[in-house]
């Protein structure tokens, strides 16, 4: 719905907005955020978050432009690297919640800190260019239609339905709403609560890592200081697509939704002229109004 | 209900929890076909006996033997492979998700051939069929078997997780407390799908406050007192008042 107004109200706005062109822009716009969204859901769904997905994906993308360009290693490995980066930091962050049992919010704003560190250590604050052209095949484009696509978008599109597949269609994904829903009842349904909690950290962080490479592939850099509000960004898409910070309510579909919906209104802001703070403003007042939606529903329910 | 060998027996069962002694030698057992209820005073042991029989914690000393074997249930799972099937009075149910789902929670089934096994599809369609015949079966009316939990009544959703557990006990169902949110109309309702879960020949225990019901409902009662089995009676020998007076020590009971 609000998809749907933010599109007519711009198209109404801006002749240049609805244009094929300009929708495959704001694929390639939402592709890096669309991916950590969808390892940001699997986390809210079990009632967790992840303050830490942008500062991982940073440090995977860092990893995999420094193997390729100054450590000699092949781009295959040097991108494998870099993915098991990103799922090294969320096994470490589904062990730190199941065998320590702290809070998700702390764990990962632990997490976040050393990420972000370690890729300023490890990259020396340099940015690294020069990539073979293996590491930003997916920034290639192929031709649809009137415009033209990027490989990462389709990247981006498999990661979603993968994830949508596994949630709705598996037993592995309904012991994932039932965890975030009620523990208690998962645990005595005889669910393994943490193996499930494990699986969810360490999943979203390999999603990072696929996130890491479209970063590399649509930037063409590996820069030390990409991704900083990305986690912030991937709440926001999450929120916005219906899913509950409360857990166990929500779907990855929403989720699109939710990024293409942040991705429509910066675009389209931009296209009526509207300045960039004024366009962070408008995400804010959006979430805020999303939220206020979910807490207004859940205490009626209660 | 006349004689027949207890399915499930617990013997000489000691719990501490710190200073605090739950349960001090005590002992249980029931048959299959019986209502058995479980009666006490608040920190009896009612609960704690309950937990050592359904898994949910282990016994410091004492002996808990299924169809003349000794067992050792480390957790609810060990429970419910046995046999053993507990509604717990709270967490009986993950609300967000439907009745289908809850009651195939933890139990999923999958699609026959590579689309079960290799791509671990759900076969939502036989799990929703299933569940609703296990429904009519107990003759539960939900409104719809797709329907999230959270938007059943309270009796709708007892009467969900009652099915459940009879749906998958092969031995014991245990009840906590069963009727205690619910209203009159509810509650009869419930009570009856009780009796029918002990005509198909499964062992029902019982934990309640409500003496009535208790009455109403059991073949034999068994009551706690201060961490031991004070006394079993039967709702034919024994008036609600000698069961009142058993628990409180007014009277004494025949241990056994």
């Amino acid at each position: 719905m609000a998809l749907l107004l933010a599109v007519s109200f711009f198209a109404a706005k801006s002749d240049r907005f609805l244009v094929a062109d300009n929708g495959s822009l704001i694929l390639q716009q939402v592709m890096v955020v669309g991916v950590l969204a969808v390892g940001q859901t699997l986390v809210i769904l079990t009632a967790g978050i992840d303050l830490s997905n942008g500062a991982s994906m940073a440090l995977g993308q860092i990893v995999m432009t420094k193997l390729a360009t100054q450590g000699g290693a092949s781009p295959l490995v040097a991108l494998a690297m870099g993915v098991l980066t990103c799922a090294a930091f969320g096994l470490l962050n589904g062990t730190l919640v199941t065998r320590i049992r702290m809070p998700p919010f702390i764990v990962t704003l632990g997490t976040l800190n050393i990420a972000f560190a370690l890729t300023h250590i490890y990259s020396n604050d340099e940015s690294f260019a020069g990539l073979p052209d293996a590491l930003t095949f997916l920034g290639r484009t192929f031709t649809v239609g009137p415009t033209e696509l990027t490989y990462g978008v389709v990247a981006m599109l498999v990661v979603f339905g993968v994830t949508w597949y596994a949630l709705t269609q598996t037993a592995w994904g309904r012991h994932v709403y039932a965890v975030g829903d009620s523990p208690g009842a998962a645990r005595l349904s005889g669910i393994h609560t943490d193996r499930v909690l494990l699986s969810v950290y360490s999943l979203a962080g390999f999603v990072y890592g696929v996130a890491a490479i479209l970063l590399v592939a649509r930037t063409e850099v590996g820069d030390p200081n990409a991704g900083l509000t990305d986690n912030l960004d991937s709440i926001t898409a999450v929120v916005l697509g219906g899913t509950s910070l409360f857990g166990g309510r929500g779907s990855v579909l929403g989720t699109l939704l939710g990024a293409l919906i942040v991705g429509v209104f910066r675009n389209g802001l931009t296209l009526i002229g509207v300045d960039a703070i004024y366009q962070t403003l408008t995400t804010g007042v959006l979430v805020i109004l999303a939220v206020s939606v979910d807490q207004l529903t859940q205490s009626r329910q209660r | 209900m006349s004689g027949g060998a207890p399915v499930l027996e617990a013997r000489r069962i000691v719990k501490r929890y710190g200073h605090v002694t739950a349960l001090d030698g005590a002992s249980f057992d029931v048959r299959a076909g019986e209502i058995l209820a479980v009666i006490g005073d608040n920190g009896a042991g009612k609960s704690t006996l309950i937990k050592v029989l359904s898994g949910a914690t282990t016994p410091d000393a004492g002996e808990v033997r299924l169809e003349d074997r000794p067992v050792r249930f480390r957790s609810p799972l060990d429970a419910r492979r046995a046999g053993i099937e507990t509604v717990y009075q709270d967490l009986a149910l993950a609300p967000a998700l439907d009745v289908s789902s809850n009651l195939f929670l933890g139990r999923e089934l999958r699609r026959a051939g590579l689309a079960g096994s290799l791509l671990r599809l759900l076969d939502k369609r036989g799990m929703r069929r299933e569940a609703a015949r296990q429904l009519a079966e107990l003759g539960i009316e939900v409104p719809s078997i797709t329907a999230p939990v959270e938007n059943l009544s309270g009796g709708q959703r007892q009467g969900v997780a009652v099915a459940r557990a009879a749906a998958w006990a092969r031995r014991v169902v245990i009840l906590d407390e069963p009727t205690a949110a619910l209203g009159v109309r509810e509650t009869s309702h419930v009570l009856a799908l009780i009796r029918r879960i002990r005509d198909r020949g499964l062992a029902v225990v019982l934990i309640s406050h409500d003496m009535p019901h208790v009455f109403e409902l059991a073949d034999r009662i068994q009551v706690m007192r201060l961490g031991r089995r004070a006394a079993i009676v039967t709702p034919r020998s024994h008036t609600m008042a000698d069961a009142v007076a058993l628990m409180m020590g007014a009277l004494a009971g025949a241990s056994a």
